[in-house]
C-alpha cells in the first residue's frame, strides 16, 4: 500500500515535472504540431484501417473519432507510468512492445466493460468502435512515439489527446469527402478503395499546407 | 490446395495489399524507397512464418475465448525478437523503418492469417501459407517503394536514374497515398484477365 501511495505521489510530481520546461507555449507547440502539421493519418500513417474501412459516413467517422481519442488518452497515461515505473526500473525495456499492446487490449476490454455499467448512453455511440481499436496502430504508436520522444507525462498526454484529435479531424474530413464521393460518376476500375486512396493523397497535399507552421517538439 | 498453390496465391489470388487491402500503415508509411519497402516486407515475412507455425503447433492448447489475446502475445514476441536482430545487423534500416517495426504486432495480415489459416491447419501448411502471404506483402511492399522512389527521386534501390530534381511530393505522405490508389487499379486490371 506504501508502495502504492509513493507511485502515486510521483506521478503527481511528474505531471508537474521540472525536468523538461513544461510551458504554454511548448504544449501549444505539441497540440498544433500533433493535430495539423504532423497529422497521424495523413503525415504519418498511422491508423490507416479505420481511417479507410470506417469512413463512409460523418456520424460513424465521429463517434470513431471519440471513441479513440477516450482510449488513446487513458493508454497513454497507462503506458507512460508503466515505461517509468516499472520496464525501465528493471531494465527491461526490450518488452515493451508487449506490454504495451496488452495493455492496450486490456484496456479497451475494460473501458468497454465499465462504460458498458456506467453510462449506457456513451456505450452506444462508441461500443460497436471499441473492439476494432485494439488494432488500430495509431494507439499503440503514439505510446511507443511518447517514449521514444521522451515526453514528460502531461506532455505526452497533451500530445496523445491531440493526435487523437487530429484522426478525428481527419476521419471526419475524410467521411465528408466520400459522403460526396457516393453520387459521383467514378470510373469503373477506380472505385472503392483506389479513388478513396487518390482523395486522401488530396487531402493530405492541402494538410501539407501546414508544414513549418510550429517548430517541431 | 496443392502445396504449391499455398504459396503462389499470396501473390496474385490473395495479394495482402492490393486485393485484401490489409496493413495499409506500413504500406504507406515505409514505402518512399524500395529498399525500404523490402525490407520491411522481409521482417513483416519472419514475423508470418514464425509466427504462423508457432500457432499451428499450440492451437489446441489455447480456449477459444482467449485465442486473440494469445494469437497477440505470440507474434508480440517474434516481433520483440526481429526487432532486436535488426538493431543488431542492420541499424541502418532499423533507423529507417523508426516505429514501424514495433508496429508490425498490429499489422493485421499476421493476425488475420493465424486467425483465419494457422489455428486450422497443420505446422507445414502453415509455413507455407506464411511464406506465400508474405512474399504477395514483400513484393507489393517492393513495387511501391520502387514507383515511390523513381518517381520521386529519380533512384532505384539507390542507383541513379535520373540526374534531374525530381517531384518529391512522391517521396511524401500524399505520393504515397497516391501511388497505391493507382498501383492498386493497375493490378486489378492485371489480375482480372
Amino acid at each position: 500500500m506504501q508502495t502504492i501511495t509513493n507511485i502515486s505521489q510521483e506521478i503527481l510530481e511528474a505531471f508537474a515535472s521540472s525536468e523538461v520546461i513544461t510551458t504554454p507555449i511548448t504544449l501549444t507547440a505539441i497540440v498544433i504540431g500533433a493535430i495539423f502539421v504532423n497529422n497521424v493519418v495523413l503525415s504519418q500513417f498511422l491508423g490507416i484501417c479505420p481511417f479507410l474501412g470506417v469512413s463512409s459516413k460523418v456520424g460513424t467517422a465521429a463517434g470513431m473519432g471519440m471513441a479513440v481519442t477516450f482510449v488513446m488518452a487513458l493508454a497513454s497515461l497507462v503506458t507512460w507510468c508503466l515505461q517509468e515505473y516499472v520496464l525501465e526500473q528493471f531494465g527491461i525495456e526490450y518488452m515493451q512492445t508487449i506490454v504495451f499492446i496488452l495493455v492496450i487490449a486490456a484496456l479497451v476490454q475494460m473501458v468497454e466493460i465499465i462504460l458498458k455499467k456506467v453510462s449506457p448512453a456513451l456505450y452506444q455511440a462508441l461500443g460497436i468502435f471499441l473492439p476494432l481499436i485494439t488494432t488500430n496502430c495509431a494507439v499503440l504508436g503514439v505510446a511507443i512515439l511518447m517514449v521514444q520522444k521522451e515526453f514528460s507525462l502531461l506532455m505526452g498526454v497533451v500530445f496523445s489527446v491531440a493526435t487523437a484529435l487530429g484522426f478525428a479531424l481527419a476521419m471526419i474530413l475524410f467521411a465528408g469527402l466520400r459522403e460526396r464521393l457516393e453520387v459521383e460518376d467514378v470510373p469503373a476500375g477506380l472505385r472503392g478503395v483506389p479513388i478513396a486512396l487518390i482523395t486522401a493523397s488530396l487531402l493530405a497535399m492541402a494538410f501539407m499546407g501546414f508544414a513549418n507552421v510550429v517548430p517541431l517538439p | 490446395m496443392s502445396k504449391l498453390q499455398l504459396i503462389t496465391k499470396g501473390i496474385l489470388k490473395e495479394n495482402p495489399t492490393f486485393v485484401l487491402v490489409l496493413g495499409m500503415c506500413p504500406t504507406l508509411g515505409v514505402t518512399s524507397s524500395a529498399i525500404n519497402g523490402m525490407g520491411m516486407g522481409v521482417a513483416t515475412m519472419a514475423v508470418l512464418i514464425l509466427s504462423n507455425m508457432a500457432i499451428s503447433l499450440i492451437k489446441n492448447f489455447i480456449p477459444a475465448k482467449v485465442r486473440i489475446p494469445a494469437f497477440i502475445v505470440v507474434i508480440a514476441s517474434f516481433v520483440t525478437i526481429i526487432e532486436m536482430l535488426m538493431q543488431a545487423y542492420v541499424p541502418s534500416l532499423y533507423a529507417s523503418l523508426g516505429v514501424f517495426i514495433p508496429l508490425i504486432v498490429v499489422n493485421c495480415v499476421i493476425l488475420g492469417r493465424a486467425e483465419a489459416f494457422a489455428s486450422k491447419n497443420g505446422v507445414f501448411d502453415s509455413a507455407l501459407d506464411g511464406i506465400g502471404i508474405g512474399l504477395g506483402f514483400t513484393l507489393s511492399l517492393t513495387v511501391v517503394g520502387a514507383v515511390r522512389e523513381i518517381l520521386g527521386s529519380g533512384t532505384i534501390f539507390g542507383y541513379t536514374l535520373v540526374e534531374d530534381v525530381m517531384p518529391l511530393i512522391f517521396i511524401l505522405a500524399p505520393g504515397g497515398f497516391m501511388v497505391l490508389g493507382y498501383l492498386m487499379v493497375l493490378f486489378n486490371k492485371i489480375a482480372k484477365r
